[in-house]
């Protein structure tokens, strides 16, 4: 499998500031690849990029092996899931499906778009109007629209930002099958971990317009590159100098240790009930806080309570 | 996007050709020299400038400066009720916007008309209270200066109620509440709380009055007669009866300048608040 | 306090409204002086019949037709190009033009013509006047559709290009249907700035090109007559229908029914 898109030393610059700076990264045929990051990372910047909406001030962009960085839109193979879909609103279903193949003179629309419907299996719609739809129908459309162009890459904008947290569990499901259906490469910019880590089968961490980290989502969550990225990927405590995740963390009210593992005493500080889990917070002998994540069944602690806290070290995260 | 230049050219030469050259022009005549039968000749001079100060022309512009704060005041006593009136409308706030805009957009001319037909000497009004035998004979209603602010006010009021409304609109209903909570009368509450808060849509409903009142040719034209001239009526007959171009360029331009520093200072207030 | 604001309200809507009312009411009065005699739709018929009336209203349609025509053209392409990227010293110069007052722009345009007139074997007629009304009617068009554009979804016009359309085509097939109803309104405001100008149209006309506005105030300059009242009536009744369709227009665009 050859890299579909490929970036090198690509840089946006704006007269305040560098969006991107010197960006490499080689994304393959097939892949559902992430760009991660908080706002002002420079994300969105890249996506844009790579679709055609700004002009990299250095670098190149290459799709398909061609040089694109002086193709306007709609003359790359490229296609764009917006954050809002942006349906043409004064068009049905079916003419903005259909949209894109217009504009390529195609023949054979009316079947073309009908497959793509069902792809996203949103068929029997093809009459209603954009205004007419819910939210996640209105993404499905969107991703027709784009799909029926058979692009090399596409490219979605915080796909799952605009949806409720009940409708987007399904359809981070329905994406990535979707994605496994069709074997097009998607590349889609997230600012949430969750939704990079559930969807993604490479995940790129972006800061101030760096890529802090290309690799698995394992890789990014379990073996962070940088003291960046293990905080934006999850909590971590940072005990002697070492991060540990608060889920890699055990809380031992008597002595029982497993191979290897180190022990530390601790006292109980206080206690959060999130639900699922409950959050122990303690201060160690030492002087750090920890936060130990535990699952049922809870135990009970109350602040004063002296404990053990138990971590395994091939959980440990070091950083130079 | 070459696209751009294009769609911009058309605006771009209107306004090349049809304010920017016209005003070039006149700034020109302006420093000209009136020739003995009205046209224009070197050398350049200033005296048309120097003029504006002899008394009876200062005297007009006084006028209007004077006609034109007080068509200001009327209007914003009678336009702050109307806009505080559609603000706290709920339900008719529409249907009460449309009557006010209704009569505005309604020909000028005509709306000035209108007070022609009414205040003359044989008009509505004069006719209504000869027959009621209030009078004996007809009021001078007409052609002086009181007849020409009420058609200015008239004519403008409008121009007040909209700002206004629109800063009323924007008003947190939960502010007033609060000063009733803490102890104001409704009175108290809309001297205290509403009428400061309100103060960019009172700025910008003045210097659109007031500027659009300095400006006013028609209605002292109409219901001034020749007794109460202003600066519009003063320019218009520079170009027309009197044949005086440099002058009434130079005029036009003193009036341009001061109602182009009227908005520019109410756009650096208004900008610095933000 | 209510009770003294709904009072006052009402006082201020009276007499917004009066003058006209009345005006209207006694364009049917039978007889010429201002003692009610009966209900009469004489004047109107005389107005009707009227020929110099008649040719100025003619001169006025005309005027707002080509003028209203030209300064939506040229307004909603510059608002759109503004949108795009902006222009300041366009912004600049069509705010100048809302700014200056009437009687300034008038006697400039004036100024203008007899200049160009030097070398133009030119006089002043209907064609300056229509240059004229573009003049002051494009800032107008500009703020109306710009007003609407502001509520676009830029992101449509990037779904366009995406897709494969090129500028003019995202223009003409993503914005243009959405701009309709304001570009009407635009076009309807324009008819009704360039319909009742009497200012500048009075500076820049030409002898042969009178229009309604001048019809109308030299008949009121003459003295009042009941014809006139007719006319007035009918001019107002004429205005209040545009604006009220553009208002429906403006809303209909707010609302993004597109269709």
């Amino acid at each position: 499998m050859n890299a579909i898109l490929e970036l090198r030393g690509v840089s946006k610059a704006f007269p305040q500031h560098r969006a991107v700076d010197r960006v490499s990264l080689e994304v393959k045929a097939g892949a559902f690849q992430a760009l991660l990051g908080p706002s002002g990372s420079g994300k969105t910047t890249l996506l844009r990029l790579v679709a055609g909406f700004e002009v990299a001030t250095e670098g190149d962009i290459l799709l398909e092996g061609r040089r694109v960085n002086d193709l306007p839109p709609y003359r790359r193979n490229v296609s764009t899931v917006f954050q809002n879909y942006a349906l043409f609103p004064h068009l049905t279903v079916e003419e903005n499906v259909g949209f894109g193949l217009e504009r390529r003179g195609e023949r054979d629309i009316r079947r073309k778009v009908r497959e793509g419907l069902e792809l996203v299996r949103l068929t029997g719609k093809e009459q209603r109007y954009p205004a007419q739809l819910s939210g996640g129908e209105r993404q499905r459309v969107a991703l027709a629209r784009s799909l029926v162009l058979r692009p090399g890459v596409l490219l979605l904008d915080e796909p799952l930002a605009a949806l409720d947290p009940a409708l987007r569990k399904q359809m981070r499901g329905e994406l990535k099958e979707l994605q496994a259906r069709v074997g097009t490469t998607f590349l889609f910019v997230t600012h949430d971990c969750e939704e990079a880590l559930s969807l993604a089968d490479r995940v790129a961490v972006m800061n101030a317009g760096r890529i802090a980290q290309v690799g698995s989502p394992q890789e990014v969550y379990l073996r962070p590159a940088t003291r960046f990225v293990a905080g934006f990927l999850g909590a971590v405590n940072w005990i002697e100098g070492v991060g540990i995740r608060p889920e890699a963390l055990r809380l031992g009210l008597d002595g029982a240790p497993g191979n290897g593992e180190k022990r530390r005493r601790a006292v109980v500080v206080g206690a959060t009930f999130l639900g699922n889990c409950l959050h122990v917070e303690t201060r160690l002998e030492s002087g750090d806080p920890a936060v130990i994540e535990i699952s049922r069944p809870f135990p009970a602690v109350s602040p004063g309570t002296p404990v053990d806290v138990w971590w395994h070290p091939h959980d440990e995260m070091r950083f130079p | 996007m070459r696209l751009r230049f294009w769609f911009l050219l058309p605006a771009r030469l209107g306004m090349t050709v049809l304010l920017a050259a016209p005003l070039a022009i006149i700034v020109a005549y302006s420093l000209l020299h009136r020739g003995p039968y009205g046209g224009l000749e070197l050398p350049w001079t200033l005296e048309s400038y120097q003029r504006l100060a002899d008394p009876l022309y200062l005297r007009i512009v006084a006028r209007s400066l004077g006609l034109a704060a007080a068509a200001t005041a009327l209007a914003l006593a009678l336009g702050f009720p109307a806009a505080l009136a559609i603000a706290r409308a709920r339900r008719y706030r529409n249907l009460l916007l449309q009557l006010v805009m209704l009569p505005f957009w309604s020909s000028f001319l005509v709306r000035t008309y209108a007070w022609v037909f009414l205040l003359r000497d044989t008009g509505l009004v004069n006719t209504t209270l000869l027959a009621l035998g209030v009078i004996r004979e007809p009021l001078p209603l007409l052609y002086h200066d009181g007849a020409v602010l009420l058609g200015l006010v008239y004519g403008y009021l409008p121009f007040m109620i909209l700002p206004l409304y629109a800063a009323l609109e924007r008003l947190d209903p939960a502010l007033e509440e609060a000063a009733a909570d803490l102890g104001a009368h409704p009175w108290a509450a809309l001297w205290q709380v509403v009428i400061p808060l309100a103060r960019p849509g009172i700025r910008a409903g003045s210097v659109l009055v007031f500027i659009a009142s300095l400006g006013a040719y028609l209605t002292p034209d109409l219901l001034g007669g020749a007794k109460t001239v202003m600066i519009g009526n003063l320019i218009q007959n520079q170009f027309t009866t009197s044949r005086d171009w440099p002058f009434g360029s130079a005029l036009a331009l003193a009036l341009m300048m001061l109602v182009t520093l009227l908005v520019t200072h109410l756009l650096r207030r208004d900008a610095e608040a933000l | 306090m209510r009770l003294t604001l709904s009072l006052a309200a009402t006082a201020v809507f009276a007499f917004l409204h009066a003058p006209l009312a009345v005006l209207a009411l006694f364009s049917f009065n039978a007889s010429r002086f201002t003692v009610w005699e009966g209900f009469s739709l004489g004047w109107y018929r005389a107005a009707l019949r009227d020929q110099a009336l008649a040719e100025a209203a003619g001169n006025s349609l005309l005027i707002a037709l080509v003028s209203a025509a030209v300064a939506t053209a040229a307004g909603t392409l510059a608002a759109y190009g503004m949108w795009k990227r902006q222009d300041r010293i366009l912004l600049g110069s069509l705010y100048l033009s809302l700014v200056t007052p009437e009687i300034v722009m008038g006697v400039a345009l004036l100024a203008l013509f007899q200049f160009a007139f030097r070398w133009l074997d030119l006089q002043l007629g209907m064609f300056t006047v229509v240059l004229a009304h573009v003049a002051f009617s494009l800032a107008f068009v500009v703020i109306v559709v710009s007003a609407r554009l502001r509520t676009l979804d830029r992101s449509l016009e990037e779904a366009a290009m995406d897709l494969g359309a090129g500028e003019w085509q995202a223009f003409r097939l993503v914005t243009l249907p959405a701009l309709t109803p304001a570009i009407l309104a635009a076009a309807l405001l324009a008819l009704t700035l360039s319909f009742d100008d009497y200012v500048i149209t009075s500076l820049v006309a030409g002898v042969d090109s009178e229009t309604l506005p001048m019809w109308i105030y030299a008949a009121a300059r003459r003295g009042v007559s009941p014809v006139l009242n007719a006319i007035s009536a009918l001019v107002v009744m004429f205005f209040g229908l545009v604006i009220l369709l553009s208002e429906a227009l403006q809303r209909r665009a707010r609302n993004g029914r597109t269709r």
